[in-house]
């Protein structure tokens, strides 16, 4: 299994009193610091009744789903954090969170979470055409309306690239629906230049339930 | 209504293939053009319009299963020229980075043109091009490599791609081609500036191309192209040239916003980018002076290269980027006046 591989071989790496592996790239931007993932941990009891002991969020589309945080970007999360603190992403829960964590306890639990091994999400069911439309917009666009595909941005795979646009590949997929319907209607404003906005307010409905559909089921690649 | 919907999901895009001239467009068509070209000018009355083929389009045809399969080779090599690294192509780039919607797109170098209209005469090397050969410079100067052989499986199968592309289109078409190329965008107030691109650079490109303009790659994988330094284009590629640079960003840029950045900015930012490094071009003659000179009415009027930029004269250097070499094989001259057969 891809994930106990991983926590596996930090076991060994801890042992051996030192990281002598290529690490994974969530983490890859900074240097290991167990001080700041000891911090995070502590900081996310708070987390953990949303988002889960193991990270993985959970799929809620009837209601406002919580994402998948483990495995993510460092960088991106703490961006979003703040993002939900000055309001340029506008969410009632999540702004009494961030508003409780100074920007050390930020970083922590940011970091935390970077660290966690990337879990399984429960499979949503789709039908075969959604499917397929996904895996076009996904990974091909659609550009009689300007749909550029996911994976431009998002790198090979969907699995993320950089601080800026995070991974797609195994998010809870009302999460993505969600967070699609928050930039078309303007709730959701801290992408860079708005990249992510225009890209969102050319999708319809059945484009976005069948992106977030194909995405969820995506997985996640061990990153060198 | 849903069950439209569905149905729509069902097949992916739907089939939007077609060529007309602009005044015969249906109300459909127009709007599908206008969702392309996103605020660039519309098609006039006798511009000749085509939207190629989608590739998911392609097994609803009725061709032979051979033929799709060497057709999707050729748009697989498209969208991933990279998996050429080391081979044919010794830098960051996929025909698709600037070739955008898999070389569909008015406005963003679309490349059924060249299916159509060639052979013909090319100022760049002074003779009659085919399609191959046409290729065959893209893979030498923008791709900083070496072409695919002429008659190789390569080679037909991507300019098939490019003649798929242009299914409908009647060859050496004597309408003018709508959104051909990259238009310049009209004259700026100012005269490009680099000073002033940089700002403009770093205000709008930054994000995806990097300060540093090496783009960004992830697992070893490229995502966004560099636009200058060993990664990119060298100095032979068409898009040394500010005013097809200016036409490219005005039009494509940044990726899902086009027709955002003023004229003006698109200028400047292009006059950035091509005041910047990069590999040497293939047919340099070994002095910069020289090589800018022979090329100077064909070329290098329009580019950077051999002039003076922050002190340093551009281009003056060994540098092949990642190649061993600096100059393929395949490039020659040619000869149709048929004296080589004389007796």
């Amino acid at each position: 299994m891809r994930y106990s591989l991983v926590r596996l071989i930090r076991a060994g790496a801890w042992v051996a009193g030192g990281w002598t592996l290529a690490l994974p790239s969530a983490m890859a931007a900074d240097t290991i610091n167990a001080e700041a993932i000891a911090r995070g941990k502590t900081v996310s009891a708070t987390c953990v009744a949303c988002h889960q002991a193991n990270g993985a969020g959970m799929n809620l589309p009837q209601g406002e789903s919580w994402p998948r945080l483990a495995g993510l970007n460092r960088d991106y999360m703490i961006a979003q954090l703040k993002a939900f603190k000055d309001g340029t992403r506008k969410n009632a829960s999540m702004v009494a969170f961030a508003s409780m964590l100074n920007d050390e306890q930020i970083a922590d639990v940011a970091s935390y979470y970077a660290s966690l091994p990337v879990p399984e999400i429960a499979p949503v069911a789709a039908d075969a055409a959604l499917l397929k439309r996904g895996e076009q917009l996904a990974l091909q666009g659609d550009w009689e309306r300007y749909i550029v595909s996911c994976k431009s941005c998002h790198g090979p795979g969907n699995q993320g690239n950089g601080a800026d646009f995070p991974v797609l590949a195994g998010q809870q997929p009302a999460y993505i629906v969600q967070q699609i319907q928050a930039w078309k209607n303007g709730t959701r404003i801290n992408d860079p230049q708005g990249l992510m906005a225009s890209i969102a307010k050319r999708l319809d409905d059945n484009d976005t339930q069948a992106v977030a559909a194909w995405l969820a089921q995506q997985p996640v690649q061990e990153q060198k | 209504m849903v069950a439209a919907a569905l149905v729509f999901s069902a097949t992916g895009a739907q089939a939007t293939s077609f060529t007309k001239q602009g005044k015969d467009l249906t109300p459909a068509e127009l709007e599908i053009v206008k969702q392309m070209v996103q605020g660039a000018a519309l098609p006039t009355e006798n511009e000749l319009v085509h939207i190629p083929p989608s590739i998911d389009e392609l097994e609803n045809t009725d061709l032979h299963p051979k033929m799709k399969e060497a057709i999707r080779r050729g748009h697989d090599l498209f969208v991933n020229t990279q998996q050429l690294r080391g081979k044919n192509v010794f830098n960051n780039m996929n025909c698709s980075s600037c070739h955008l919607a898999d070389g569909r797109m008015p406005y963003g170098g679309p490349v059924w043109p060249a299916a159509i209209d060639l052979p013909a005469y090319r100022p760049k090397n002074g003779h009659v091009n085919n399609l191959e050969e046409r290729i065959a410079g893209c893979f030498t100067y923008s791709m900083n490599g070496k072409p695919p052989a002429y008659g190789s499986d390569d080679m037909l199968a991507l300019s098939l791609y490019h003649q798929w592309l242009a299914t409908g289109v009647p060859m050496f078409s004597k309408d003018k081609i709508y959104g051909r190329g990259f238009p310049k965008p009209a004259d700026p107030e100012l005269k490009p500036d680099a000073a002033r691109g940089k700002v403009a650079y770093e205000a709008n490109c930054t994000v995806c191309h990097g300060a540093d303009g090496a783009g960004q790659t992830e697992n070893g994988k490229v995502i966004f192209p560099a636009l200058w330094g060993d990664d990119s284009y060298n100095w032979g590629a068409g898009i040394s040239r500010v005013f097809t640079l200016a036409g490219f960003t005005k039009h494509n840029m940044p990726l899902g916003q086009p027709n955002t950045l003023s004229d003006q900015e698109a200028w400047d930012i292009a006059q950035y980018i091509d005041s910047q490094e990069r590999p040497q071009d293939p047919r340099y003659t070994g002095n910069i002076k020289e090589t800018r000179e022979k090329y100077l009415e064909t070329f290098h009027k329009h580019t950077m290269y051999g002039t003076e930029y922050n002190g340093k004269v551009l281009g003056d250097h060994d540098n092949v980027g990642h190649k061993d070499f600096l100059k393929p094989d395949i490039l020659r001259d040619r000869d149709f006046t048929g004296a080589a057969v004389k007796p």
